[in-house]
């Protein structure tokens, strides 16, 4: 494994959030009935004429700015000519030539923790294809297109992942970002949000890339990072046996976990590419491109950065707490109220928080807890009201009951106890209870300290201040 | 003087004054077709009951003298025009059943100008030929000579004209396909300025070039029509977004100083002895208007037709492959599969011309072709556009023949290819440029009409339509009539 090195480029097709089409005036809501979103120019009836959407242009160029790219002043729509059903001209309107966006980049983090830049050749509009539906038609193809005419930005990375994690890493970063732009849902179940993947393998040191497959729509980044795995050990194992891969384009399997081959390069088409004669050269003057550069919010990485400095998070933290701009929004909003508590908060905010709205699969959006209430629990813990353990117990109670922490505090005495006195009380009837272990323990049995711990905290209620319970204890235990 | 005779103008003027009804006028013309179509096949569908119903709702208006100037007026669309509810053919069995749900700007406008549809216009084959011969339809005749072509595409409008069975018709132009019918049937025919005219709802055949225009038997009726029909649509991304002027308006301005520009390479020795001679007396008239005459030359023209033959079918290729057999149109009985369904239906569906235009485009287009072929053609095409902006500097109209040869037999060409498409050999370039050219009757060689060719800069459709208008008032060839039908 070690003298192969993985080369992988992705074709990530986002779909643009415009509310019609990117030719027609038809909507491009999910789940319609077949058909009911497809009009006469959808359809390619004879006669009919494709006019641009503004919306996805200024999309388009948005995503170019954020990554840094080049916009075209002058971009140009083609024909890619193909047959199939679910394509009603026979022709996808594509960007050929000279799309809209070209040479960017974005940068990701490795598991290492550097930072590594990813190129991104181009963007490029383009209209998605129909669908093809063959359940519950016996003997029979339904053409749904409903889809056909949905805008789609392709966004084309140059070759330079070198691993399925890093492929993920740079597959979740685009993802962030159309959201943060707000430019594409990001549903991957409805496929708003899906990649090819381009992968080959050569020798380490090697200068020449190897032969490379194309593995179409991958809608999971747990599908991308499997599908790559077993794609480049396929290689591998190809090339190690003496073998050659061949240029094709291949199907991921999720079922069976693998990939298998779909068309060979021979058998590829000839898409006939030319310039739509119907649409005349996309032309983008400064100023809007100007107003476009004005509509950008506070990208991902501004965002991570501003939160590392302004809330002495680590990078680490503060790249998981903008990975969403609702997360990031949600974490702020929550350190407004206790701005003393930004790491506490980070550690809630990415620790319980996360772990509940994940068992429920609920996005940050979907929190039952709101900002203010989570700051309120916060407050309680930090001003040592409540114990960690008990703070923990109160986020489950809040969770269910929806009710704001002092109230639970008040009502169920969840208050830490502080006072010496009590504490020692406690020790003391614990100890009088456990003679056994008492002198088991005096005579050298440290590991017991433990469990004078647990039964104090069960006498109390759990609500000893662990700190003074550790020190009264250890002093009491020793005589 | 019999209703048909008379020029859209004089008809409105007519209607207006309650000499006549919509009504009476439409059935008059509408008999003229019954009676024609047998030996002339013009017509591909004949809308009788919509046409009445029209010119009644049309009456009313004139009788509220809620009229405009072409209220009550019958005219006929070229079937590669969509009309909502009404069988849209573009003269291919490929569309031998389709109705089409929706109307073309062209013929919306019209509509909404008060004309009153007769019916849609027999034509070649999704607009590919020179002769009317490759119509799933049949031919149409020359109304001059029956065993004679009509022209093409535009055929049926042209001849519809020339017989006076309407007084203007609705057509369209990629490679001549308006000027070389009017030159054959001693029509008036005017393409416009590419983007003049929206192209929604006309059945394309090549983008780049096909623009709708007029069949008249006046340049008056021609600017009255395009009025109608113009401007910006936008729902046509290529149509230009410039106001549209009333083309009646300066018909009669004086000729005194125009620059005409006799286009040199149109006077080869392609070009038919006795058509030259029309041709040169048509040109002494305009001298006789105050015309200054120059030769011009245009060194990169005589490329237009290998050029058009490379761009034209590139185009058709991609354009044509909608007609699969899945949504609408003609599918064949019983697919095996996907690929059989494809096949049959669009071997069946096509004629022979149009294969061949598809295969010479999907060819040009390939892989490994695209450069020598494609966008060399490209390439070409501007340099031919350059040849017309620089003859535009020095002249203001370029004036020619329309076609090499009166009409020809019909059956004559059909049997090779390059013999046909040299007929479009002067009217390419108009296309190639996207300029605005008219073909107007200037007289007759052997019996059979000669038209006289007329192309000016982007957008002076005004200019070319005055000069048409003043000729037309000059001499009586646009009056002439083919004996059978006068």
């Amino acid at each position: 494994m070690m003298e192969w090195e993985t080369v992988i480029g992705l074709e990530i097709h986002a779909q643009l959030a415009t509310k019609s089409k990117i030719f027609s005036g038809s909507a491009t809501a999910y789940g319609a009935p077949p058909n009911a979103q497809a009009n006469l120019v959808d359809l390619g009836y004879p006669g009919v004429l494709p006019v641009l959407n503004r919306e996805a242009v200024r999309m388009a160029v948005k995503f170019g700015l954020a990554i840094e790219a080049e916009v075209a002043r002058r971009s140009v729509f083609a024909r890619k000519n193909y047959f199939y059903p679910d394509l009603p001209k026979g022709y996808q309107i594509s960007q050929y030539e000279l799309p809209v966006v070209a040479k960017g980049h974005l940068d990701i983090v490795l598991e290492d923790g550097t930072h590594k830049r990813i190129g991104i050749t181009r963007a490029h509009l383009e209209e998605d294809a129909g669908k093809s539906l063959h359940e519950g038609l016996p003997g029979l193809t339904g053409i749904d297109l409903n889809r056909a005419g949905t805008p789609l930005l392709e966004i084309v990375s140059e070759p330079d992942l070198r691993s399925a994690k890093e492929a993920v890493a740079y597959m979740k970063k685009v993802h962030t970002l159309v959201r943060y732009l707000e430019i594409c849902d990001g549903n991957m179940q409805e496929g708003s949000f899906r990649c090819d993947a381009n992968v080959s393998v050569r020798r380490r040191g090697a200068e020449k890339f190897g032969t490379r497959a194309e593995i179409k729509n991958l809608n999971s980044f747990r599908f991308v990072e499997k599908a790559i795995n077993h794609e480049v050990a396929r290689q591998i194992e190809l090339l190690e046996s003496g073998g050659q891969v061949v240029q094709e384009t291949r199907l991921y399997d999720p079922d069976r976990g693998e990939t298998r081959s779909m068309r060979s390069k021979e058998e590829a088409n000839d898409y006939r590419y030319f310039p739509d004669p119907d649409l005349l050269p996309l032309e983008l003057d400064e100023a809007f491109i100007a107003g476009v550069r004005g509509e950008l919010p506070e990208l991902p990485d501004q965002k991570a950065a501003r939160f590392a400095s302004q809330y002495g998070l680590s990078a680490y933290d503060a790249g998981v707490l903008t990975a969403s701009r609702e997360l990031g929004d949600f974490y702020e909003a929550v350190v407004r109220e206790v701005p003393a508590e930004a790491k506490l908060a980070a550690n809630w905010v990415m620790g319980d928080l996360a772990a509940r709205l994940n068992a429920e699969n609920l996005e940050i959006t979907g929190s039952r807890l709101s900002p203010i209430r989570l700051a309120g629990l916060l407050m309680r813990l930090a001003d040592g009201t409540i114990s960690g353990k008990i703070a923990k117990d109160l986020f489950e109670l809040m969770w269910t009951t929806g009710r704001d922490a002092d109230a639970l505090i008040g009502e169920k005495g969840l208050r830490q106890i502080t006072d010496t006195g009590a504490i020692e009380r406690a020790i003391e009837e614990v100890m009088a209870k456990n003679p056994g272990q008492l002198a088991d323990y005096r005579a050298g049995k440290d590991r017991l300290l433990g469990f004078f711990v647990g039964q104090v905290m069960k006498a109390t209620g759990g609500k000893a201040n662990p700190a003074q319970l550790n020190e009264l204890l250890k002093k009491k235990l020793a005589g | 003087m019999s209703l048909h005779r008379r020029t859209i103008a004089e008809l409105a003027r007519g209607l207006r004054a309650k000499e006549y009804s919509s009504v009476e006028l439409t059935q008059s013309l509408l008999a003229r077709i019954a009676a024609a179509q047998p030996a002339l096949n013009a017509f591909i569908t004949v809308t009788g009951e919509e046409a009445l119903a029209a010119a009644v709702a049309a009456d009313r208006r004139l009788a509220t003298g809620d009229a405009g100037p072409l209220t009550g007026l019958p005219i006929a669309h070229k079937d590669i025009f969509c009309t909502e509810g009404v069988l849209t053919t573009c003269g291919s069995r490929m569309l031998g059943n389709f109705r089409a749900p929706y109307d073309a700007t062209v013929v919306a406008k019209l509509r909404a100008a008060g004309t009153v549809m007769l019916g849609k216009t027999n034509m070649d084959e999704f607009a590919m030929g020179s002769s009317n011969e490759t119509s799933f339809f049949g031919a149409v005749k020359n109304p001059w000579n029956p065993r004679r072509v009509p022209g093409g595409s535009s055929g049926g409008s042209a001849a519809a004209v020339a017989a006076r069975l309407v007084p203007g018709a609705s057509a369209t132009d990629t490679g001549g396909s308006i000027r070389q019918p009017a030159a054959l049937c001693g029509v008036t025919g005017l393409k416009p300025t590419y983007g003049r005219v929206s192209r929604y709802g006309m059945i394309a055949f090549a983008s780049s070039l096909d623009q709708a225009g007029t069949l008249t038997a006046s340049a008056e009726d021609a600017a009255l029509l395009l009025t109608a029909m113009s401007g910006f649509d936008p729902l046509d991304s290529t149509s230009v977004d410039l106001p549209v002027p009333d083309y009646t308006a300066v018909l009669e301005r004086p000729l005194t100083g125009l620059r005409v520009g006799l286009l040199k390479e149109f006077f080869d020795k392609g070009l038919q002895r006795d058509v030259e001679e029309p041709l040169r007396a048509a040109l002494a008239v305009y001298g006789k208007l105050g015309a200054r005459l120059t030769e011009v030359s245009l060194p990169n023209l005589p490329l237009s037709v290998p050029t058009y033959y490379v761009v034209a079918p590139a185009e058709c290729s991609s354009n044509l492959a909608r007609f699969d057999g899945v949504r609408f149109g003609h599918r064949c009985e019983d697919p095996r599969d996907l690929t059989d369904l494809y096949e049959r239906s669009r071997g069946e569906g096509f004629g022979a011309e149009v294969k061949r235009r598809i295969m010479t485009g999907t060819y040009v287009l390939s892989a490994g072709y695209y450069d020598a072929y494609y966008l060399k053609a490209q390439r070409v095409r501007q340099l031919i556009a350059g040849d017309f902006t620089r003859a535009f500097t020095q002249v203001d109209v370029l004036v020619g023949p329309t076609t090499p040869t009166p009409a020809f037999e019909l059956g004559a060409k059909t049997a090779d290819p390059v013999t046909m498409y040299l007929n479009d050999i002067y009217t390419i370039g108009a296309n190639l440029a996207g300029l605005p050219a008219m073909s107007i009757p200037c007289g007759f060689a052997d019996g059979l009409p000669v038209g006289l060719q007329l192309i000016g800069p982007h957008f002076a459709e005004e200019r070319l339509l005055n000069a048409a208008h003043l000729y037309q008032r000059e001499t009586d060839w646009h009056r002439r009539m083919p004996g059978a039908y006068a």
